[in-house]
């Protein structure tokens, strides 16, 4: 040995203790998939950005419209057109209904459609995939013919047909768009639990002779339920602009009501001498579009797998 | 000598083909006969998609025979079982299986994991017995009752191996299939899991069908060893007489190929080297499976399947050459 | 003998979401010309890292963080990047072990080892490399070089694919062949015949190897020398006939103990334990936890490579004369 050691005392040199569990030791700190996910996620800073936002502007849309002394539809036609200033933050629009108000409203409106929307897809799309690969055989042979025939149609047809023939509201806008919008979910779902039902763990509880409902509820559907949440996450977004595309061609809401898309449509075709009326709904608009695509992204590679080991 | 023993399991000429599309029918395992005996341990060899994977899991029923019989201990097993008479046999088969990180449910920690089978058996009476339970059969396969409330993602390979026999042997099989259970582990490891599972045979009399591709494992673990090529069993026999006399020439050229672990010997000794690799195992002509890559092929090699045969007590041959 | 490579305290770290990995904690060692290294070890001892860092091929995550590797007169830890780029295929060059990671998918293998030529052999014209491809894929011993030239990788088995990946390596005459794990994905009479090329061309070529394996079989069939990783360090480094049967080190024993012997069928001696996590290295001897003949001073300090006989180092405290007492328990 090299001349720093020498100075070594002889009693080093005596037999130690090795604990026994010492050699099973597990280093690592205690986490679930939970927490470990979190940790990753929080190390995505445009993530952690983007989640924020995403909650800034939800606290906006809950609270903004209660806590101003405008109502959304209250005009005021001493004041129209009004310029962004200390009484109306976004200014005010043709009638003089205050913008901060009418887009927060419009915000909520919309957001409640999205998640309604992906909510109906959620239901029927994880309900319809489950079903189709857990029954297998012929079963999810006609679910799957079924859905390559309604890949085919096209669904902006089908959502205006639908508008014309239901009355206007929330509601209609986001079953129209519930309606073709599960096909995706669906096939996510299926493909999931397809690759999980011959995965070696639940090959194994088969064998252990765990029932079939045991292992729906303990393999199959938690080890879904990441793939279901980051889709839902790409769902909701894609929701609200297809909410603002319908109203802008004057198929969604209607005024006096408003929604991001309205507002947008409403904006849009004074741009020229009021820009306000546009950019405050539109700014919104691609704020939620970028925040929720970019907090999907970070919560997929969060909450994917592959990626631990 | 063999047959004044009491087989376990006996399997006569199963078959399990796959159809991987159009007319194409790749035949996994074709046509393959054997005992299994009580508290015997049968290592089962032979190269990737030689089909000794899937021989493991049509005994164990994840696959549906195609043709063939088998029974366990008088009774057969087959799609006509009862549900009960299926759940019944869930206690008395298990299998380990070769991945470590695939064969545990990452969101389940392993106190559940390793309870699967108790739940599902009803073994324990209440929480508190069922956790007596998973310690101690932590304990028995080396690890301690503070890794039960960890998810599998903390572990390391051989650790999770563990676990996975922890679970296979909470509902007191008798008869465990373990699909290259040591494949994916380090060396030390292995031998941890090796020396392991010889301890569970002594201590609660199990039979083993242990299928693997590393010879010098099978050979220490195994009583006696199957070697497979392409879906059919070449030769059987009991371990030391096969290392000793390998008949078949697919069995005399794959032992020559291990390399031993010692300098001088491997340094000097002959291999028999095989020319080329693993024929397209799809469509295959009905002969001699091993035809075209076989040192000592003869005229009379083609057009015939050669039928296993016992060629000295014990010691059985599939070879139109060795008579 | 001539020395070729000199790898000196090179220390890599790599930054998880975790923590830092310490995964090459200052690891030296010669390669000598016309000679086969091999680096043995467990998954997780760093051996990897450690040629991929000579390499440069670390992931993104992963540095160096001290330490050097001399080539010819250089620090291949300092060079710029474009000079190891044309380092890399031409006079160092490397094997994987899933061939498919460095085999192109969509292209022919022909053209794929034309275009390793084009890249560092840029004197040669057309005509010439096509007949040194083909002249490559018949040294790496496959018959009917002109249609295999023409083939795509998914068109071969696995064997057939690790060969064109030894062909592309040996494309340009590199001085040093790296192959990390080249067998562990073939079957056993695959891997006796991959093995039994690389001797071949190693007769041929005089190429120097660095085999990296868990497979202490293929060690005794390959190696002149041999090192031994554990936990991120270089344990014991001896001639292939030294190491197997006069080794020192507890885990070279262990390891060499826990493989079944012919014919014994007694239990085998396993090293009990898990490795250690590299996140958390310990203070002292990475061994220490597992090893039968732990001492005080082993879980303190770490102990040096030291050269025990010639063409012989060995990290140990049992080596150090305090520690007389505990040797004579060790078998």
């Amino acid at each position: 040995m090299s001349m720093k050691y020498d100075t070594l005392s002889p009693d080093l040199f005596e037999p130690a203790i090795v604990q026994e569990d010492e050699k099973e030791k597990i280093a690592a700190p205690h986490l679930n998939a939970f927490q470990d996910a979190w940790i990753r996620l929080r190390k995505n800073k445009a993530a952690v950005i983007s989640m924020v936002v995403i909650a800034i502007i939800l606290l906006f849309a809950i609270f903004a419209p209660m806590l101003s002394s405008y109502n959304y539809r209250a005009t005021d036609y001493n004041n129209i057109y009004l310029k962004p200033c200390l009484e109306h933050p976004f200014g005010t629009d043709k009638y003089g209904r205050d913008l901060w108000v009418r887009c927060w409203m419009g915000t909520r409106i919309s957001l409640l459609i999205g998640v309604f929307a992906a909510m109906l897809d959620l239901f029927i799309g994880v309900t319809y995939g489950a079903i189709s690969a857990l029954v297998g055989g012929k079963v999810d042979s006609v679910m799957q013919r079924v859905i390559e025939v309604l890949v085919g149609v096209p669904s902006l047809i089908v959502i205006i047909l639908l508008m014309m023939l239901m009355p206007a509201g929330l509601g209609t806008i986001a079953v129209a768009m519930a309606i073709t919008g599960w096909i995706g979910m669906a096939r996510l779902v299926r493909a999931e639990i397809l690759k999980l039902k011959s995965s070696e763990y639940v090959q194994a509880a088969i064998l252990l002779g765990t029932s079939q409902g045991k292992i729906i509820t303990k393999h199959l559907i938690p080890n879904t339920v990441g793939v279901i949440v980051i889709n839902t996450m790409f769902t909701i977004p894609s929701a609200v602009f297809t909410e603002a595309y319908l109203s802008f061609i004057g198929l969604g809401l209607q005024e006096p009501n408003a929604s991001l898309g309205v507002l947008i449509n409403n904006g849009y075709s004074v741009l020229q001498s009021y820009p306000h009326a546009l950019v405050f709904p539109a700014v919104i608009i691609v704020l939620i579009m970028v925040c929720f695509s970019i907090f999907g992204d970070g919560l997929r590679d969060a909450l994917d797998p592959k990626m631990r080991k | 000598m063999a047959d004044t023993r009491t087989p376990l399991i006996e399997v006569r000429d199963l078959k399990r083909y796959f159809n991987v599309g159009g007319n194409k029918i790749l035949k996994a395992v074709d046509g393959i006969s054997l005992d299994i005996y009580k508290g015997e341990t049968l290592g089962l060899v032979g190269e990737s998609g030689c089909g000794k994977s899937t021989f493991g899991r049509t005994l164990m029923h994840l696959y549906e025979a195609t043709g063939g019989t088998i029974t366990y201990d008088g009774k057969p097993i087959n799609s006509k079982m009862s549900a009960k008479e299926r759940f019944e046999m869930t206690s008395r088969m298990q299998m380990i299986f070769q991945d470590p990180y695939s064969s545990l449910n990452p969101r389940m920690k392993v106190m559940d994991i390793i309870a699967e089978g108790i739940d599902a058996h009803g073994l324990a009476k209440n929480r508190e017995e069922r956790k007596q339970i998973v310690n101690g059969l932590l304990q028995t396969v080396g690890l301690t009752a503070e890794h039960a409330g960890r998810f599998p993602h903390e572990f390391s390979g051989g650790q999770r191996q563990r676990v996975g026999i922890a679970r296979a042997l909470a509902v007191n099989p008798e008869f465990i299939v373990a699909d290259e259970p040591i494949s994916a582990l380090d060396v030390s490891i292995q031998a941890q899991v090796i020396n392991l599972l010889k301890r569970l045979q002594r201590e609660r009399g199990l039979t083993f069908l242990f299928i693997a591709h590393d010879l010098s494992m099978v050979r220490h673990i195994s009583d006696r060893i199957g070697v497979m090529y392409l879906g059919s069993l070449v030769e059987l026999a009991e371990t030391e007489e096969l290392f000793a006399h390998p008949m078949h020439p697919y069995t005399q050229a794959l032992l020559s190929a291990i390399p031993e672990p010692n300098p001088d010997e491997e340094r000097s000794r002959q291999r028999i080297m095989l020319e080329g690799t693993l024929p397209n195992p799809v469509n295959l002509k009905d002969e001699c499976k091993f035809c075209s890559r076989c040192p000592s092929v003869g005229q009379d090699c083609h057009g015939v399947i050669p039928p296993l045969v016992e060629i000295t007590p014990g010691h059985w041959v599939a070879c139109q050459k060795c008579k | 003998m001539k020395k070729l490579l000199e790898v000196n305290n090179l220390t890599v770290e790599i930054h998880t979401d975790h923590g830092t990995v310490y995964a090459c904690r200052g690891v030296s060692f010669d390669l000598n010309e016309d000679e086969t290294l091999c680096i043995v070890g467990e998954s997780g001892s760093g051996k990897s890292i450690t040629v991929k860092g000579i390499m440069r091929l670390l992931p993104k995550t992963a540095k160096i963080v001290e330490g050097s590797v001399m080539f010819e007169g250089r620090d291949l830890t300092k060079v710029p990047e474009k000079e190891m780029l044309s380092l890399r295929g031409s006079d160092i060059s490397m094997i994987f072990q899933d061939p498919m990671t460095s085999l192109n998918p969509t292209m022919t293998v022909g053209d794929q080892i034309m275009e390793v030529l084009k890249e560092h052999k840029k004197e040669m014209s057309k005509q010439q490399r096509k007949a040194r491809t083909l002249e490559l894929i018949e040294l790496v011993g496959i018959n009917n070089p002109e249609t295999r030239f023409r083939q795509y990788p998914h068109q071969l088995s696995g064997g057939m694919r690790q060969r064109i990946v030894i062909a592309m390596a040996l494309a340009c005459d590199p001085k040093i062949l790296i192959a990390d794990e080249p067998t562990t994905a073939l079957d056993v009479t695959i891997q006796a015949q991959i093995l039994d090329l690389m001797r071949e061309i190693q007769k041929k070529s005089h190429t120097a190897i660095i085999l990296i394996t868990h497979n202490l079989g293929v060690v005794a069939n390959m190696a002149d020398r041999v090192g031994v990783m554990y936990g991120g360090k270089l344990v014991e480094t001896a001639n292939v006939r030294e190491l197997f049967f006069h080794m020192e080190h507890p885990y070279t024993k262990g390891l060499l103990a826990s493989i079944p012997k012919k014919g014994v069928k007694e239990e085998l001696r396993s090293i009990p334990g898990s490795p250690p996590d590299l996140m958390a290295p310990p203070k002292g001897c990475p061994f220490a936890a597992r090893c039968e003949y732990t001492m005080k001073v082993c879980q303190q300090y770490l102990p040096e490579l030291t050269e025990i006989a010639p063409d012989h180092r060995c990290a140990c405290w049992l080596l150090d004369e305090r520690a007389a007492k505990m040797r004579q328990e060790v078998r």
